[in-house]
């Protein structure tokens, strides 16, 4: 059977796979980080999105053997060990931007890879249609919305909406 | 999907050689066509080919009036190269628009252009633009290389290695998208360059993408959405499915066609 050797959030794993398995069935099944959810297994949903070299991809569109030494976070690898939550996380919290939940693991991975693509900000527009590949059942678009633009003030040094209205 | 054996050569050599042995042997690249087609078992080859370690096969350069796009360019990078937007903005503008940006992620040109979808973008801009497909036995003019649906001038054992894009003068592309799927329901890449005026269409046609010669004409003698407005598309030429009617697709290709030249740059 094939191995295949990768980095998950900082931890290096060599895994036995066929080479039909996908990488979030590598991630799910063999080293149990449920977090990266499978939603439409179609590339449409974006449930599954985690970063690989740092760029959003579709977990359950990419076979793992083709993770041979590639650096992959998920949603699991975002938080501080002290439990401290990353920007977007604490922003999808505080702006109430999910509902089921069931998207919000993707939708996290997707802003944070739509956010560090646009180092000089990003406007509504923008982040709706980086939003493109994740989809919301709930249709929790707004909050969403307004969750990554003030994740990206605090990823990008500006000073939120929140900070402000706390002055 | 089912079981293959996978390889990943290091050289285009190698890699043919795999493919060349074995007729039900698959190359893949970004796998975003490749991988729901297995899953859905459309597909059942006995082995993969993944063709994304092959370093000459990356990379984007300007050489003289040429851009040339290594075959594994991702969707993403065409989008964001600084020699594609400076000298070819419409097709930089076209990479933006392809599926979602984890697909830009994954997705390359190469692949696109081997798997010749009918609603892939690049074809009708490749046919457009004039330009040629390098594979590891030959150099193909893109009216040559597109054969109609997923169908192309590619041999077994035969990859696409670059494609060689002449610059144009000015280049322009508009497309309906369906809005569920979001792929091509019409996209017209209009383009004024050292091969004349040309106009590649993908998402309509009945056989895959083509150049609309009448629109050329047309265009040839008058650079101006009023040139195509007048075009009127044969029906019978076009696809007709759920989505749209083939008299559906006809008018808007003329419709995509006026947006393109509007917005050429």
């Amino acid at each position: 059977m094939p191995q295949v050797t990768l980095t998950v959030n900082g931890t290096k794993h060599t895994v036995e796979v066929e080479a039909r398995t996908l990488l979030v069935e590598l991630l799910r099944e063999k080293l149990r980080l449920t977090g990266t959810h499978v939603g439409c297994d179609t590339s449409q949903c974006g449930a599954c999105v985690v970063h690989m070299g740092g760029d959003s991809i579709k977990a359950c569109t990419i076979l793992a053997v083709q993770c041979e030494g590639a650096d992959v976070t998920t949603i699991e690898g975002l938080a501080k060990a002290d439990g401290t939550l990353h920007p977007m996380q604490e922003a999808f919290r505080e702006y109430h931007a999910l509902q089921c939940g069931f998207c919000t693991p993707g939708m996290v991975m997707s802003a944070i890879d739509l956010v560090n693509k646009h180092p000089g900000g990003l406007s509504e527009q923008e982040i709706r249609e980086g939003l493109e590949g994740n989809l919301c059942r709930c249709t929790g678009y707004h909050n969403i919305v307004k969750a990554i633009a003030a994740a990206a003030d605090v990823m990008q040094g500006r000073r939120s909406e929140l900070a402000r209205a706390a002055e | 999907m089912y079981d293959f054996s996978y390889h990943k050569p290091s050289s285009v050599a190698d890699a043919v050689k795999l493919l060349a042995a074995d007729p039900d042997a698959r190359a893949i690249s970004g796998g975003m066509t490749l991988l729901p087609a297995l899953k859905l078992r459309l597909n059942k080859p006995t082995s993969v080919v993944d063709l994304s370690g092959i370093a000459e096969l990356r990379g984007v350069k300007r050489e003289g009036n040429t851009i040339v796009v290594g075959a594994l360019t991702k969707h993403y990078e065409i989008a964001t190269n600084a020699d594609i937007k400076a000298a070819i903005p419409a097709l930089a503008w076209m990479a933006s628009t392809i599926g979602d940006t984890q697909v830009r992620n994954r997705g390359t040109m190469g692949g696109s252009v081997a798997n010749n979808d009918p609603s892939a973008d690049y074809p009708a801009a490749l046919l457009a633009l004039g330009a040629t497909i390098q594979t590891n036995k030959r150099k193909i003019s893109a009216d040559d290389f597109f054969q109609g649906m997923f169908a192309t001038a590619l041999e077994t054992g035969e990859i696409v290695t670059a494609i060689h894009i002449p610059v144009p003068e000015k280049a322009g592309y508009a497309k309906m998208k369906n809005p569920a799927s979001r792929y091509s329901m019409a996209g017209v890449f209009v383009a004024k360059g050292p091969a004349g005026v040309r106009v590649g269409v993908n998402g309509a046609g009945a056989n895959g993408a083509f150049r609309a010669t009448e629109m050329e004409k047309a265009l040839s003698a008058n650079w101006s959405p009023d040139a195509v407005a007048g075009v009127k598309m044969d029906a019978g030429m076009m696809n007709g499915d759920i989505h749209g009617s083939a008299e559906y697709r006809a008018h808007l290709v003329t419709v995509m066609a006026k947006r393109a030249v509007a917005n050429a740059g």
